[in-house]
């Protein structure tokens, strides 16, 4: 059977919903259709009932209570509310003056964590941006080095989007509740693809999203634990009083129904899906770095999500080995695929070279990736370097010893 | 990024990719004058090389480019208009021609500037190893 092009291994940027996902959504759109809010008829006790039975499918999943389970618009909200909200509640000193607070948290992180810390150091909060290992990891002890008297707030990413390694979420948390600070964790990548139990992993507050688990797009979750200690948030959004107070605004009933579904999809298939997709990502990497010289996989070796590879080709460029990878959807860490026209910084973060940062692909496999489509992605990358590197002034003059890092460039 | 119809074809099917040489060879060469310009850290390396013959007419010309899809058909499409021009003429290409011709996107508008940087390179290359002055430096006051 001919293969189906473009084939989708960009499953890290979205996933497709699950068909029973859908499913489960589409009453909600048209016959349960009514307002949760609405305590006064069975159609808002419907739509209830379906928003109940969601907050438990998602508490399930991640080992916690359904009351301590807010519903969002998705990860990038969940991250702002943990990060504003903990900084606003747990402030050392009020609005308008400095040293009201540290935070720690990583170079790593997605936007939607380092953007919110960046703004409240502008506004008199203190923070420290943690530099990875060369292998992309965040420890407990680079955390500890950083505690100070005021630290509120620590918030590590679980598994990085870009590179897929996973940090040591369980001791950093032991570390926090030790010293009697809050911990949150942005697992975008990690719930509802590896295990997560936020009592045993020390977790306070946790962001995760539906439609990176093959749930609808618009949704998402926020972990806020209830016991030892007793979190509490300033909300962003205030208004009717829903999710407790913390996040006001009527429920998008469809999507947290969705979300729901896909998480009970999740905790059911997740060990079966891990484990098909780390034999179908070390396929992939193998196939690739076994027939092409001077290309690397990035991140550290083992602890790395299965589904997640990022590999750097020495003397090609992002961009132009995306074009000629068109028939495979994925992602590069290249300056030219960004509007901001810098290499990735969380590749320059791990200390590669400029021109290995500039040449990265990322390709992230999912459900319903086939080893037949593996095995096309590696001839099509092997093919589409080689061609590259036939164009690459930087290859012929790594074949004749040349040390690139030695030249003098022009500099624009 | 959605390209152009040129830019893709010479992407696609570049022209005049490869060199006259090794660094070492083209380097003793007379008649070849090299232009190696970008940087690997910027993400675009574009190194052009012209054959000139006795007439003083570019009788050929090569090109290898690390860089995006743009930057390889700024550089390919400079090859192609080189070729049978004197020096001079050579000289009177400008980025915005290239800009023009593959209708490049307002982003990618340095690589037109990166093409013709190395063909100024490769040609004042070229004049340096002959002994000719260099037209910028008598262009400038003095």
């Amino acid at each position: 059977m001919a293969l189906k092009t473009p084939v989708y291994m960009d499953h890290a940027a979205t996933t497709p919903c699950d068909p029973r996902v859908v499913e489960a959504m589409l009453p909600f759109f048209t016959t349960t259709f009514g307002n949760p809010g609405s305590r006064n008829h069975s159609f808002g006790w419907d739509a209830e009932a379906g928003v109940d039975r969601a907050r438990g499918q998602v508490a399930s999943l991640l080992g916690a209570d359904e009351k301590e389970i807010i519903f969002t618009s998705g990860a990038t909200e969940s991250n702002n509310l943990a990060i504003r909200g903990a900084a606003a509640m747990y402030e050392k000193k009020p609005a308008g003056q400095t040293g009201r607070g540290h935070i720690i948290t990583s170079l790593i992180e997605h936007k939607a964590v380092l953007d919110p810390v960046k703004r409240l150091q502008k506004e008199g909060f203190d923070a420290t941006f943690l530099e990875p290992g060369p292998d992309g990891l965040i420890t407990a002890d680079m955390v500890r080095h950083a505690l100070r008297d005021d630290t509120i707030l620590v918030s590590i990413m679980w598994a990085n989007n870009e590179i897929g390694t996973i940090n040591d979420i369980p001791p950093i948390g032991a570390l926090c509740h030790e010293k009697g600070i809050l911990f949150h964790t942005d697992a975008t990548q990690w719930a509802g693809k590896m295990p997560v139990h936020v009592e045993r992993d020390n977790v306070d507050l946790l962001s995760m999203s539906g439609h990176k688990i093959y749930g609808p797009k618009g949704v998402g979750a926020l972990y806020v634990r209830r016991r030892k200690p007793r979190v509490r948030l300033t909300p962003l959004v205030d208004g009717g009083g829903q999710e407790r107070g913390f996040r006001s605004g009527t429920l998008n009933v469809t999507g947290i129904v969705g979300l729901g579904k896909a998480c009970e999809i999740a905790q059911a298939e997740m060990d079966h899906d891990a484990h098909r997709l780390l034999e179908l990502r070390t396929r992939l990497e193998k196939g690739v770095t076994a027939r092409l010289d001077s290309c690397q996989v990035n991140g550290h070796p083992t602890k790395r999500l299965p589904h997640i590879a990022n590999i750097s080709f020495g003397f090609v460029e992002g961009e132009g080995l995306m074009m000629a990878v068109k028939e495979i959807a994925c992602s590069s860490g290249s300056a030219c695929t960004s509007a901001s026209l810098e290499p990735s910084y969380v590749l320059k973060a791990l200390d590669l070279s400029d021109e290995l940062a500039h040449s990265s692909l990322r390709l992230s496999l999912g459900k319903w990736t086939t080893a037949e489509q593996v095995d096309y992605a590696i001839e099509k990358i092997v093919a589409a370097v080689r061609k590259l590197r036939e164009m690459s002034p930087l290859y012929d003059m790594h074949k004749e010893g040349i040390d690139l890092s030695k030249v003098e460039w022009g500099h624009h | 990024m959605a390209y152009g119809p040129k830019i893709i074809d010479h992407y696609e099917h570049p022209r005049n990719v490869g060199n006259f040489g090794t660094t070492s060879d083209v380097k003793s060469r007379k008649d070849i004058g090299v232009g190696l310009v970008g940087a690997p850290e910027c993400g675009d390396v574009m190194q052009l090389q012209i054959k000139v013959g006795p007439d003083g007419t570019i009788e050929d010309a090569k090109f290898k480019t690390f860089g995006c899809g743009s930057a390889i058909a700024s550089s390919s499409l400079a090859t192609e208009w080189l070729k049978g021009k004197t020096l001079d003429q050579a000289e009177q290409i400008k980025n915005t021609m290239i800009v023009e011709e593959l209708s490049l996107p307002p982003v990618k508008i340095h690589c037109s500037v990166l093409a013709e940087d190395a063909i100024r390179a490769a040609i004042e290359d070229y004049k340096h190893k002959n002994g000719v002055p260099s037209t910028r430096a008598a262009a400038s006051p003095p």
